[in-house]
């Protein structure tokens, strides 16, 4: 039985050194210049709607720029964070998973629990309404 | 202060020798209390010509056990502190009934009660189940220390850090008066203009950087340094409650530091985020605080849910029952502890909607705790239990947990809770399932490793009358609470008219005196087991019979853990290894790569501490240049390119032979 525990010297020089095979997906200097360029054109796009009040109304612009910041986030996890599916052996992407849901439940669980609270108040301000 | 000159407070900000407490008798008899015995510690390592080795074997330590010793002292130095003020409310509200006022003024009563809610659960579980990660998660993993040695040795200092912030503000100025968590608008600049608040605020922001960091830490050891052979569903329970509690600290604790960051804006620099004026609203303070903070119940709970699995297993001689179970449990744990947090506030305002659902969503959550008590249950079922120290705390854990879980889905009822609420109940609920989850888990963690990690074990006379001071002690003090609390009585109160109560204060005094004798036992449980460790002494490195990885090694192991990196079968390894008949491999060794000591984390916390310090006094040079004395070190630490070592195989020889030499004594 002595066969299943196998001490060779080359496992623990390999664990100590703690270089994979799947690491992160590699640089090139064209993925970086795609990156920055649709990030400027994202980043470009906002400003030219809220400088040149381009829609009329701010509500609408308001959610097309926080559309055009999401796009953005992930332009830069996929050029600059170099994130798929593959890196790390799936860490990576089961990471962002988990980032998402959290984030997610934070925000859309915090805007309805602000939402709802005013129910069970009394009115404080005239315009307020119980709901 | 106003008689202070302008350049008074441009050197010392709104220090005024006014902040120093000469005129509290309490305080400075601590204060005197702390001098002196601060005094003859400092005294006696001198005499010891002790401080090189303390700096050069511990402060500077990089080695994972080392780090995770010095968290487990934090934490139980900081339980007496923490307790202290505990004996301090319990004899306040036992005698402060009708014309007795008691001896605690309100603004000082008030300053004890959060202090002991911050210190127990930042500087007193935490510590406790980091330091216990720390220790253990490596050794079962097959490691020889965490992915990022520095940054371990680095979160360890902040968080003293935190204390050691928390502790001056006992002697310099004043602690927050607002209760554990702060909510504004007392706590906002307008209600809580004193330097207490901001202790809090920066005490709990350094120790966050700690913490979080930490949490970075063990991810990254668990994910990538596995031994060849372990995947997932092999790993050791508690690795797989340290890998999901590091994720909640992840991925929680940085909604605690921008909550904090946000009412220190509110604070400082007159932002309105918590406020009632200007769009402000404080009730998203109690929102966001509790994003985080329903997942650091179970950031706390998850870990000795881990030990206890382990105590389980080892004591019960045979396999954890429901292994995938308990895994399985363990991660729906980790992703519903995000959709609760609203339980904490039923009454805050929301409507029967929003109430119901994290209602629902709490019942819930108590499935997988159940099913783990069952797998706890069963693997004793039919086992070879062996009553040792841990086992009985585990079995009080069991008994005592399920009361408190119990109560605690009744406080998921929205109807009940707004009954219940704020009440003494919530106080015996939430310690029933702290004491008698996290504390009776971090005692059978200590009892269950110790002899690991110092290499003989804990007495067992004195172990087992400080077990039976603490459980009789936790029920006596906190059963009373909970009838206090079915009859309406309110927490955080320091004066009572009606004397109809007061016998129930009694009694709940008492019984924080027997937690106090259970405390005491275990000092002394830790002193007679010094003396007497040659008779304790544990040569085999498996006092336990135990069946994870950490017991394959010497007790304590050495420095590079493993000489060679194991091979994994089974997720019981250990066990599976002796029952095919394991020989450890007596030749061959070769040089083995270790981290460099490095006191850079310690100096970087220290000016970082000195930086909140200073923040909070308005001392605002004195902030700005520890701050850039923070980055200066940081950036002078990565020009450090002498950080690493080979251990010779000489060296690794002569450790095995001697080790060798050990198990033939045995």
């Amino acid at each position: 039985m002595s066969g299943s525990q196998d001490h060779s010297g080359a496992h623990a020089e390999a664990h100590g050194a703690g270089h994979d095979d799947h690491g992160a997906s590699h640089a090139t200097l064209r993925g970086y210049l795609t990156g920055f360029v649709l990030a400027a054109i994202l980043t470009a796009i906002p400003f030219w709607l809220v400088m040149g009040d381009v829609l009329g109304n701010s509500t609408v612009t308001a959610l097309v720029v926080m559309a055009f910041a999401a796009v953005q986030i992930v332009v830069h996890m996929v050029y600059f964070l170099h994130m798929n599916s593959r890196s790390e052996g799936g860490w990576t992407m089961m990471a962002l998973i988990f980032t998402i849901v959290i984030v997610v439940i934070a925000l859309s669980g915090s805007l309805w629990v602000m939402y709802h609270l005013n129910s069970n108040m009394m009115p404080m301000a005239p315009g307020d309404h119980p709901m | 202060m106003n008689s202070y000159p302008d350049w008074w407070k441009l050197v010392f900000g709104r220090f005024t020798l006014e902040a120093i407490p000469y005129h509290e008798p309490i305080l400075l008899a601590t204060f005197a209390g702390v001098v002196i015995g601060g005094l003859a510690l400092i005294a006696l390592i001198t005499r010891m010509k002790a401080w090189g080795y303390l700096w050069h074997e511990w402060f500077t330590s990089v080695d994972h056990k080392k780090i995770g010793i010095m968290y487990m002292v934090l934490g139980i130095v900081m339980l007496l502190r923490g307790f202290a003020d505990a004996l301090m409310m319990r004899g306040q509200q036992a005698i402060a009934f009708g014309a007795n006022e008691g001896y605690l003024p309100p603004h000082h009563y008030d300053q004890i009660f959060t202090a002991h809610g911050v210190i127990m659960i930042f500087f007193v579980a935490m510590p406790l189940v980091t330091g216990l990660m720390n220790y253990v998660v490596p050794l079962q993993i097959g490691a020889r220390d965490v992915a990022f040695p520095f940054l371990n040795n680095f979160s360890f200092w902040m968080t003293v850090g935190g204390v050691v912030l928390v502790m001056a503000s006992l002697f310099v100025g004043e602690f927050a008066k607002v209760g554990w968590l702060a909510y504004p608008p007392l706590s906002g600049a307008a209600y809580s203009p004193g330097v207490g608040m901001d202790y809090y605020l920066w005490a709990l922001q350094i120790a966050g950087v700690g913490t979080t960091l930490s949490g970075i830490n063990l991810i990254a050891t668990i994910v990538k340094m596995r031994a060849p052979g372990m995947d997932m569903m092999k790993m050791p329970v508690f690795t797989w409650t340290a890998l999901c509690t590091n994720v909640l600290i992840v991925a929680s604790f940085p909604i605690l530091a921008g909550t904090l960051a946000l009412l220190t804006l509110d604070r400082y620099v007159g932002t309105n985020f918590f406020t009632n004026d200007l769009g402000g609203n404080p009730m998203m303070y109690v929102n966001l605080i509790w994003i985080w903070g329903h997942p650091e119940v179970y950031i706390l709970i998850l870990p000795v849910f881990g030990v206890y699995s382990e105590v389980a297993s080892t004591f019960s001689g045979k396999r954890l029952f429901g292994y995938t179970s308990m895994v399985y449990a363990t991660v729906v744990i980790t992703i519903l502890s995000y959709l609760v947090w609203l339980h904490h506030f039923f009454t805050m305002g929301s409507g029967a909607s929003v109430n119901s659902f994290f209602g629902i969503t709490t019942m819930i959550i108590s499935i997988p705790t159940g099913a783990k008590i069952f797998n706890w249950l069963f693997t004793m079922y039919r086992g070879r239990i062996r009553f040792e120290l841990p086992m009985m705390w585990l079995l009080a854990f069991m008994l005592t947990f399920v009361i408190g879980g119990m109560t605690g889905v009744m406080l998921a009822v929205p109807p009940a809770d707004f009954i219940l609420h704020n009440s003494l109940f919530l106080i015996a609920h939430f310690h029933n399932v702290i004491i008698g989850g996290v504390v009776f888990g971090a005692f059978a963690g200590i009892t269950y490793w110790f002899p690991k990690a110092f290499g003989f074990k804990l007495d067992e006379f004195w172990g087992r009358l400080s077990f039976w001071f603490w459980v009789i002690g936790f029920y006596v003090a906190f059963m009373p609470l909970y009838v206090l609390g079915l009859m309406g009585v309110t927490r955080r109160v320091n004066h009572f008219e009606d004397p109809s109560l007061q016998i129930w204060f009694v009694i709940a005094a008492f019984g924080a005196v027997l937690i106090a004798l259970g405390i005491l036992c275990f000092l002394i449980q830790i002193g007679v087991s010094i003396l007497r460790r040659e008779q304790l002494r544990d040569t085999t490195g498996d006092p336990w019979d135990g069946r994870t990885l950490e017991w394959s090694t010497s007790s304590p192991p050495p420095a590079y853990n493993f000489a060679f990196t194991p091979v994994i079968h089974d997720h019981d390894t250990w066990a599976d290894m002796k029952k095919r008949g394991y020989r450890r491999p007596l030749t061959g060794f070769k040089p083995i790569h270790m981290p460099k000591n490095t006191g850079a984390g310690l100096i970087i916390s220290a000016f970082a501490t000195i930086c909140g310090f200073a923040l909070v006094w308005y001392i605002w040079w004195l902030a700005a240049l520890a701050f850039i004395a923070v980055i200066a070190t940081a950036i002078a630490h990565t020009f450090n390119y002498n950080r690493d070592f080979h251990i010779p195989a000489e060296a690794v020889l002569r450790e095995e032979n001697a080790r060798t030499e050990q198990l033939g004594q045995a």
